[in-house]
């Protein structure tokens, strides 16, 4: 049952991921990245990252893709042919991103990866673990990266403000 | 099935997808998907390396959340840049966009 789970969000996840790289609509783009997303999330489920996976979902759910389908809905003209239909350098895309797949495969395949069995002390979920490394072993980190949204959050509104 | 090789192997799909996406693609937030897709296959990696590791210390998450945030703030400033340029030249036609071209 769990592995027929497994296998199922595979399959969901490189779909939805081919619909997002070759769909003529963009909006249908938007829409297959969603099932990626959420299909990602089950995997950290499967990775016992309960946090990670909740935090895929609020953040990349409903927070990035609901960005991404505004920023669709601003840009595309609903009757003119959309420019997401033509795409470029398919030869070549093709030929560069296969290149980097067989790659990667022949080194995931051919390694001697560490292989731990589930253990039962890992079994009281990781928030407390990660509340505790981020306040103490990443202070500096989470700092910096919390300013660097300040600034990144700020900037955006500069940029997309209409100008007097 | 649930093994560790099955997960980089679905990382490294949705990273080749990401990067023929980014390459082929002309509309600016359809190369913003391919990047979002990109980054979600490094945090598959990091978490299936902390989770295969041995789950004793959590870095791998904590390394995952600063990619989430990174890739929060990257697709603000960016969407916020790509509605710029479609107020200033019409188009999110990345070919299009060739002021500063030397």
């Amino acid at each position: 049952m769990s592995s027929l789970l497994f296998l199922f969000l595979i399959v969901m996840i490189i779909i939805s991921a081919v619909i997002v790289a070759i769909s003529s609509q963009l909006i249908h783009s938007a829409v297959a990245l969603l099932f990626t997303l959420f299909g990602v999330a089950g995997l950290y489920v499967f990775l016992y990252a309960d946090f990670m996976a909740a935090t895929q979902v609020i953040i990349y759910v409903g927070g990035i893709l609901v960005l991404i389908i505004f920023g669709v809905m601003l840009t595309n003209k609903i009757n003119t042919p959309s420019i997401a239909s033509s795409s470029v350098n398919q030869i070549i895309g093709f030929l560069a991103s296969s290149f980097l797949l067989l790659l990667q495969f022949a080194v995931i395949f051919k390694t001697d990866w560490p292989q731990k069995t589930f253990n039962e002390s890992w079994g009281t979920g990781t928030t407390a673990k990660i509340g505790n490394l981020l306040l103490q072993d990443y202070l500096l980190a989470f700092e910096v990266i919390s300013i660097l949204l300040l600034a990144a959050l700020i900037g955006a509104a500069f940029l997309s403000r209409r100008s007097s | 099935m649930n093994d560790i090789q099955s997960y980089l192997a679905v990382a490294s799909i949705l990273f080749s997808l990401g990067v023929f996406t980014v390459i082929t693609r002309r509309n600016a937030i359809a190369i913003l998907m391919g990047i979002e897709l990109i980054l979600n296959a490094a945090n598959i990696n990091f978490i299936a390396f902390n989770r295969f590791g041995g789950m004793e210390r959590l870095d791998g998450h904590i390394f995952a959340i600063f990619v989430i945030v990174l890739a929060a703030a990257e697709a603000a400033v960016a969407l916020a840049i790509i509605i710029n340029l479609f107020k200033n030249i019409g188009t999110v036609d990345v070919d299009q966009a060739k002021e500063l071209r030397g």
